[in-house]
């Protein structure tokens, strides 16, 4: 591979890739942990489950407390402003041109690290699949205290149990496909290896016209 | 079955110890050996109790307003009148007819038949509560113990031993596992049969098999948790409190709650817990008692509790024409020409009903359905009801004599020796003759017999915290709470439509992920 041919654009910064993989890992415990709490298997025993689950949801809501922070002081939450342009040039390319050698549509930047899709995908978890999952979670975890607050008057357990279920499949479909999803960049490993060393190399049709690196 | 020999020597064993120490084992400030009066000689139980009641003075008059001395309750919750003299169990079935043999376990002297008189004084029985050792009441004797050597039944060649009545006398004490056991551990005719949680191992219990008495522990009597007042004993079986969601009691708070509740010690949030688990033991006290966790099984002291007892195959004799009993592998009676065939349970995990506090019997006057079991009782309560929690029971299988015509429970008369009992006879049509009679009950001649089915409620030999029932004997697929309804247990409990959907949905993302991956594959080697 040519050096003239690839840019390097600097694209995921140390505190991001640190977010990214620990929630990650986080997450992963969250699902193994929490299917065994459902019943789906025994792995480490209900109680040492019930324990780790709570332990890595509470860890996963101090990260997310840093993360906040660095979005809104350095801009990064514009990331995540939705837009619906390209998005059918994107559902082209991951329907057809994908197969057939085409260029990727969507040009990454540092601005705009993101491809319409992935946008939608993120902003719909942040708005949809995340608040399910921490109101019916956090719900759960405090079931003690429904009823000094009153709150047993309308909650039941099954419900909230049901839905914090129901949003931890969507979070298992949401990482099937995000998994796969970073194979698609120019080589196979290229999107996992820009999230390890925070270094996209970008093939040089995708950097033209790019903003800077 | 006439005496319980371990109990006889478990006794003369304990009296020779007081002998042995050479002074009363009760703290307190009177030596009751120092009393002139008690020195005896007496012919007679109720010689002693005319001793006790010159200084006790009002002893019997409170004795006599309780349960222990009528055998008989009227219910409040319920309007059921109730009562050992009137109920009917799956055991030994009923008590009248055979209260010669029954009444061992009355406080009182002389209750053989409707004749007793309740009102006499002397007849209360200071001694079977208060003694220390060295004295018991053989069945057969109408409460009595011997007075001297006596064969019982006659020509048997059983000899009942004397008590020193003198002796017993000098060295009263407060009551004791011991002397509540003698009764609580042996009804349903022997040790262990009836309760499941009572037996005789609760004398001398480790920690393991009960935290409170232990004598390495705690060493609670029966009376620390079920305490009295003017000698009436809180805690009864009939008529429980299921759910006690109250911090620990004050003193003085005893009058208005039952002081043998746990939570009357512990209160209801007795759990401490890290942040990382948010109180989620004590949450579970709004739906389970106490007991479901903290009593992992009964019958653990190595006595065997009866699981089932089915009379009609009673009457079974030898080619001699005499009555017999056959043993299982663990040396218990499976089956008995008197009684019928037994199953019998050690450390039985326990079923779990909804239960808050209200039992129901069915009495002599109620009609059955003898085409399905009967519940000789019915614990009353469902997860709607906030006095209501889950609670471990006992659940006993019986198969006794009904009345074909009437639809009635019979109470067939067995154990006092002559011509109408059946363990004499070994004729069920003259001993439910006479049993109808002696409980006033009608008989029309033709009977069978009918399942029937008796719970116990699950509260005695509560184990260390770390023999609790785990999480996941219950949190689980097939766990403990399996059936009981009403509550949504994590790990047992969900929607198996959302699981097919999640699964199906997680699934169809990776065969299509993989699909693609697979064409992209393909085309690029090409």
């Amino acid at each position: 591979m040519a050096q003239t041919d690839t840019q390097r654009i600097y694209v995921f910064k140390r505190y991001e890739r640190f977010w990214h993989w620990s929630q990650a890992a986080l997450i992963f415990v969250l699902l193994i942990t929490g299917f065994e709490i459902h019943g789906s298997f025994d792995n480490f025993g209900f109680r040492r489950a019930v324990g780790l689950h709570t332990l890595a949801a509470w860890t996963l809501v101090v990260l997310w407390a840093f993360t906040v922070f660095w979005h809104f002081t350095t801009g990064e939450w514009r990331q995540y402003t939705p837009t619906l342009k390209k998005v059918d040039a994107m559902i082209r390319y991951y329907a057809w041109g994908i197969f057939t050698g085409a260029p990727h549509p969507y040009r990454k930047t540092v601005q705009r690290k993101h491809n319409p899709l992935q946008r939608l995908a993120y902003l719909g978890l942040l708005t949809v699949v995340s608040p399910l999952i921490w109101g019916s979670g956090l719900l759960y975890l405090f079931y003690a205290y429904w009823k000094p607050s009153g709150l047993d008057r309308f909650l039941s357990l099954e419900a909230v149990a049901t839905i914090h279920t129901a949003a931890a499949f969507m979070m298992l479909v949401f990482i099937i496909a995000h998994v796969y999803l970073t194979t698609t960049g120019h080589t196979p490993f290229a999107h996992i290896k820009s999230m390890i060393t925070g270094w996209e190399e970008l093939e040089h049709s995708e950097t033209e016209g790019r903003k800077g690196a | 079955m006439s005496i319980h020999l371990p109990r006889v020597i478990l006794q003369i064993g304990a009296s020779l110890l007081v002998a042995l120490a050479g002074h009363s084992a009760v703290g307190g400030t009177a030596d009751h050996s120092k009393f002139d009066e008690l020195e005896g000689p007496f012919a007679s139980g109720e010689e002693v109790t005319k001793v006790c009641l010159k200084c006790h003075t009002e002893a019997a008059r409170q004795v006599m307003a309780t349960r222990h001395w009528v055998w008989e309750y009227v219910n409040p919750d319920t309007g059921q009148k109730l009562g050992k003299k009137t109920m009917v169990n799956s055991f030994c079935i009923g008590d009248r007819s055979n209260e010669a043999f029954c009444q061992a376990c009355h406080i009182g002297y002389g209750w053989k038949d409707a004749s007793f008189d309740f009102k006499a004084p002397d007849k209360v029985d200071c001694l079977a509560c208060h003694n220390t050792g060295g004295y018991t009441k053989p069945h057969g004797l109408a409460g009595h113990p011997a007075y001297e050597r006596t064969e019982y039944p006659p020509k048997s060649g059983k000899f009942l031993e004397p008590v020193d009545l003198a002796s017993v006398a000098q060295h009263v004490g407060a009551t004791s596992r011991e002397t509540c056991g003698a009764c609580h551990y042996y009804g349903g005719g022997g040790d262990g049969v009836k309760h499941g949680d009572l037996d005789s191992s609760l004398n001398k219990p480790s920690r393991k098999l009960d935290v409170h008495m232990a004598e390495d522990g705690a060493n609670f009597s029966c009376s620390t948790c079920h305490r009295s007042d003017e000698h009436a004993l809180a805690g009864s079986r009939i008529q429980m409190t299921a759910a006690d969601p109250h911090g620990p009691a004050l003193r003085g708070a005893e009058g208005v709650r039952n002081p043998s509740t746990c939570q009357s010690c512990h209160g209801d949030k007795p759990h401490r817990e890290s942040w990382l688990h948010a109180e989620r033991l004590n949450a579970h006290t709004d739906k389970l008692a106490c007991q479901t966790c903290h009593i992992p099984e009964f019958a653990r002291g190595g006595v065997a509790t009866k699981m089932s007892w089915d009379w009609s195959t009673a009457g079974r004799l030898t080619p001699e024409g005499k009555p017999f009993q056959e043993k299982d592998a663990h040396g218990h009676v499976v089956y008995d020409s008197k009684k019928g065939s037994f199953t019998l349970g050690e450390n039985v995990a326990p079923d779990y009903v909804w239960f808050n506090g209200k039992v129901t019997y069915t009495l002599q006057s109620d009609k059955i359905d003898p085409t399905k079991p009967v519940a000789i009782n019915a614990f009353h309560g469902g997860p709607d009801d906030p006095n209501a929690r889950i609670w471990p029971v006992k659940r006993f299988r019986g198969n006794q004599p009904y009345d074909v015509e009437h639809k009635t429970l019979l109470v067939p008369h067995t154990a006092v020796p002559d011509d109408s009992a059946y363990w004499y006879n070994f004729d069920w049509a003259k001993a439910l003759a006479a049993g109808a009679q002696a409980t006033g009950a009608p008989f029309s001649g033709k009977f069978d017999f009918v399942r029937s089915e008796m719970l116990w409620p699950i509260t005695h030999m509560v184990a260390p915290k770390a023999q609790a029932v785990r999480c996941s004997q219950c949190h689980s697929a097939e766990g403990r709470l399996k059936g009981v309804g009403g509550v949504y247990v994590p790990g047992q409990s969900g929607s198996p439509i959302l699981d097919r959907i999640g699964w199906l949905a997680a699934l169809a993302t990776l065969v299509a992920v993989l699909a693609h991956g697979a064409v992209r594959i393909f085309l690029s080697r090409k």
